[in-house]
């Protein structure tokens, strides 16, 4: 019979897929080795919890974002849904609209973080779910459809809030944006958590397996019996609710909400994601990738801030880094096709 | 098949000469030494299986890649091209399957494409270049109009404007890799009278093929490759090159041992699923799409019905049907007696029924996916527990025993499913639908780009499926599959039932003419 040698499981290759997994990593912990031998104060504890503080916002949503693009989609409307779940959590922490400069919780009128919370991450995933039926029943594509998403969501804040940031809230409520559990950030506990759970549900569930399955090849998956068209609009509400828990914990820590919060946040989320080795065309990746991702954007930007260097510069960087990490990514599977 | 012959061309008249091409990739030596000639004015039919090396010599000769050793002469002159557009200005084109025509662009931007006449401004002079097109394309028997969208045109007749293409472009040396497997018979038949015709102008074709019918009918000579290696060389004499010759070459055994002759099997079973008055509607998104109309059938538990068809007959349509995949607009479908109405794959997969679709690369596995997940994807129910928890243990134990149950020769379950060999992965495919223990089993073109080795595999499983109770509906254009497998067989044509016959009543000729009832006075023309 046809006992022919497969080409593609020599050992070398399995050193490649060793690489596609921890290349992201290698590379984040490069960075920190070199920022460290730059300025040694970079690896002190209380400026690692400082960038992880920092990443966590884009984080959680990157989070989401993974499972998004492993169906091969793609959620432009985040910075904006993230600024519109930020008012909706002020309207209700403070227990209406009236705009204040103050930055001193006015006592007893709102309903408490928890509502607050709550109307959050309902209007997220809710925005998400209304997106991933225009995506699926409408047949227009997720670009698109988040492309409309990203102004309209950006236009209810703004109606709501009549322009300007709503402030002051509960210590209970900014204690999800400042706290501190031992030496660690409240954001960053919130952030791991959420890490976690996303990575068990994408790797050890049958809802995970079926994520993979509709990015790797949407028609299989139809045919092979899975319910292609709600497990798409599950990822958008799996998104719209990372981006509104996001938007919470950005207000409680900046003890205010702000109408223009989150603008252009939709590509650090993609790239923190992308980075981490997630293709854009879908079936591949990982949460832990998002996170290493997450992590070298966080340690680039606050590694180039200690050093002095002028945030144009970061920018230009981090734009660099992300098209050398796909071209890397792009190279390593020609590696392994051939 | 049987085309009018060119008088064969001298045998000094060589075009292209590979004189012991050898290509090694990362280790694995996917060509060793391998000579052969194509001359002017002759079809040179080029086989052997999957994974023979036909691919790779091809791309050496369209210039993707170099020789790792050996001679290439073109034309009394080293051939040794930098890239493809290289080999094309040397006078070689290759017609791969998947056509490289822009579809959004015309007839005569695709036919003029990077080289469109312009007027003295430099702008481009539509005119001339919309009537020089009619003229190529007439060469090969197109009489379309030249500003028709490519994205317009028949699977045929982009390939006929790609051949069109390549004359013009004064190419001595034509390579087509599989063209007729996306061609309908009249279009085959077509097809090859244009070749016959190219032939008698004195260009040299390489023909790749794995329809042996038609290289027989159409190649002057055959060169047959096997595991790299060169097989053997193959000359008409007198008449067409005998199809048992090549498949012997092929395979390097007699075909007699491929193909068992169909044995009268006891089937227990009653009917398990049964089809009345089927009916289903053009789609105005698929307009050349197939309708069924008044389609009966009964499928007995533990049987193979074969279901002949040609390309375009109907018979993949009636698997979607039946598979929630498609439409219905009349009829019934009963399974185990009850009435089913599948509006989705998934209803259907919850009844019971399974599906191996044709096109197993866009419509069955996750190429970059890892074979654990390419083999649960349809039984994620019964690999999780009730919290939606993947139970992984039983999940691997389950693909291990059908691993073994099929002989799948792979390295780990979570190697890439694109790393597979054809077979191998056919047989996960099967394995998917296995671990539902589905009661009907549809198989569309089980066999397709599957080795002739692994195709007998696939056979023997497909009977052991059968002899466990399973039903299965088996859709073939290969009638010598349709043959050996099926219990009994229906023969499909323009959506209709044409007949039905025990397998062992049935030949090729019985079944092909109620396949291809048309054909004949088709040609009388």
């Amino acid at each position: 019979m046809s006992s022919t040698v497969e080409p593609r499981t020599g050992g070398g290759v399995n050193m490649t897929r060793l690489l596609m997994s921890f290349g992201p990593l290698i590379f984040l912990a490069a960075l920190v080795i070199i920022f460290t031998v730059m300025k040694p104060s970079f690896i002190d504890p209380i400026n690692i919890f400082n960038i992880m503080r920092q990443i966590s916002i884009t984080g959680l949503i990157a989070l989401g974002m993974t499972f998004v693009i492993l169906t091969a989609g793609i959620d432009l409307s985040v910075g904006s849904l993230l600024a519109l779940c930020g008012m909706v959590a002020a309207v209700v922490a403070k227990g209406g609209a009236a705009n204040t400069l103050s930055l001193s919780a006015a006592g007893g009128t709102g309903y408490g973080w928890f509502a607050a919370l709550l109307a959050a991450v309902i209007v997220g995933a809710l925005a998400g779910f209304i997106q991933g039926l225009a995506i699926t029943r409408l047949r227009v594509p997720p670009f698109v459809v988040t492309l409309g998403g990203l102004t309209i969501f950006r236009g209810l804040t703004l109606t709501i809030s009549s322009g300007g940031p709503i402030s002051g809230f509960d210590p209970s409520m900014r204690w999800f944006g400042n706290g501190l559990v031992g030496p660690v950030p409240v954001p960053v506990i919130i952030f791991a958590i959420a890490a976690v759970l996303c990575h068990i549900v994408l790797r050890y569930t049958r809802y995970g397996r079926a994520v993979y399955a509709v990015g790797g090849n949407a028609e299989a998956a139809r045919l092979s019996g899975l319910r292609v068209d709600r497990i798409l609009i599950s990822v958008y509400v799996i998104v719209g609710f990372f981006a509104g828990l996001a938007a919470f914990v950005l207000s409680a820590r900046l003890n205010s909400s702000e109408a223009v919060a989150g603008i252009g946040y939709e590509l650090t989320v993609i790239s923190a994601v992308v980075i981490g080795g997630t293709s854009l065309f879908g079936g591949i990746g990982s949460v832990g990738g998002t996170v290493v991702g997450a992590a070298l954007i966080g340690v680039l930007q606050n590694g180039l801030q200690f050093n002095n260097v002028s945030s144009y510069t970061q920018s230009i960087v981090i734009g660099l880094i992300l098209i050398l990490a796909v071209a890397f990514d792009r190279w390593l599977k020609s590696r392994v096709r051939r | 098949m049987s085309l009018a012959q060119a008088a064969a061309a001298p045998a000094d008249d060589v075009l292209l000469a590979v004189q012991g091409v050898t290509k090694h990739f990362s280790g694995v030596t996917a060509l060793d030494d391998v000579s052969l000639d194509v001359r002017r004015g002759e079809i040179l039919g080029l086989l052997g299986e999957n994974g023979a090396g036909k691919s790779t010599l091809l791309k050496i000769l369209s210039g993707v890649q170099g020789p790792s050793s050996g001679r290439i002469v073109f034309d009394g002159a080293e051939f040794s091209p930098a890239d493809p557009q290289d080999a094309k200005r040397l006078g070689i084109v290759t017609i791969y399957q998947e056509l490289s025509l822009i579809p959004t662009l015309t007839v005569a931007e695709n036919v003029f494409i990077g080289r469109a006449p312009v007027g003295p401004l430099g702008l481009v002079n539509w005119r001339r270049m919309v009537e020089d097109s009619r003229q190529i394309i007439s060469r090969v028997g197109l009489d379309i109009d030249p500003r028709t969208p490519v994205s317009a045109l028949s699977v045929a007749e982009q390939q006929l404007v790609e051949i069109a293409r390549a004359l013009s472009l004064e190419s001595r040396l034509i390579i087509m890799d599989e063209p007729t497997s996306a061609l309908t018979e009249t279009e085959v038949q077509r097809l090859l009278s244009i070749m016959d015709l190219l032939r008698k102008d004195g260009v040299a074709i390489m023909f790749v093929t794995h329809r042996l019918e038609e290289a027989s009918a159409i190649c002057d000579r055959m060169t047959v490759l096997r595991d790299g290696r060169l097989a053997g060389h193959l000359e008409r004499d007198g008449g067409p090159i005998q199809i048992p010759r090549i498949i012997e070459k092929m395979v390097g055994r007699a075909a007699s041992e491929l193909y068992a002759r169909p044995t009268e099997r006891e089937i227990a079973g009653g009917v398990r699923l049964s089809v009345r008055g089927l009916r289903t509607v053009r789609d105005p998104e698929a307009p050349h799409a197939i309708v069924l109309e008044g389609v009966d059938l009964d499928l007995k538990a533990g049987e193979i019905l074969g279901v002949a068809g040609l390309v375009g007959s109907g018979r993949t349509e009636l698997a979607r049907a039946i598979f929630g995949a498609d439409r219905i607009a009349a009829g019934t479908i009963t399974l185990e007696g009850k009435p089913i109405a599948p509006a989705s794959p998934a209803d259907a997969i919850a009844l019971g029924i399974g599906l191996v679709p044709e096109d197993r690369k866009h419509q069955a596995i996750f190429a970059a996916l890892g074979i654990l997940t390419n083999f649960s994807v349809a039984a994620l129910g019964r690999f999780s527990n009730g919290l939606g928890f993947m139970a992984e243990r039983r999940e691997r134990d389950a693909l291990s025993e059908y691993k073994k149950m099929l002989s799948i020769r792979m390295a780990s379950a979570e190697q890439a499913m694109e790393g597979l060999s054809g077979g191998n992965q056919q047989k996960v495919v099967l394995a998917r639908w296995l671990a539902r223990d589905p009661k009907v089993l549809i198989v569309d073109e089980p066999t397709r780009g599957v080795d002739v080795g692994a195709k007998a595999e696939v056979h023997q499983i497909l009977v052991q499926l059968a002899q466990r109770g399973i039903a299965i509906l088996m859709i073939s254009s290969e009638l010598p599959e349709v043959l050996a497998v099926s219990d009994r067989i229906v023969t499909m044509r323009r959506g209709r039932i044409t007949g039905e016959m025990p397998a062992v009543e049935a030949t090729e000729e019985k079944l092909m003419e109620l396949m291809a009832l048309d054909r004949r006075q088709g040609r009388a023309q």
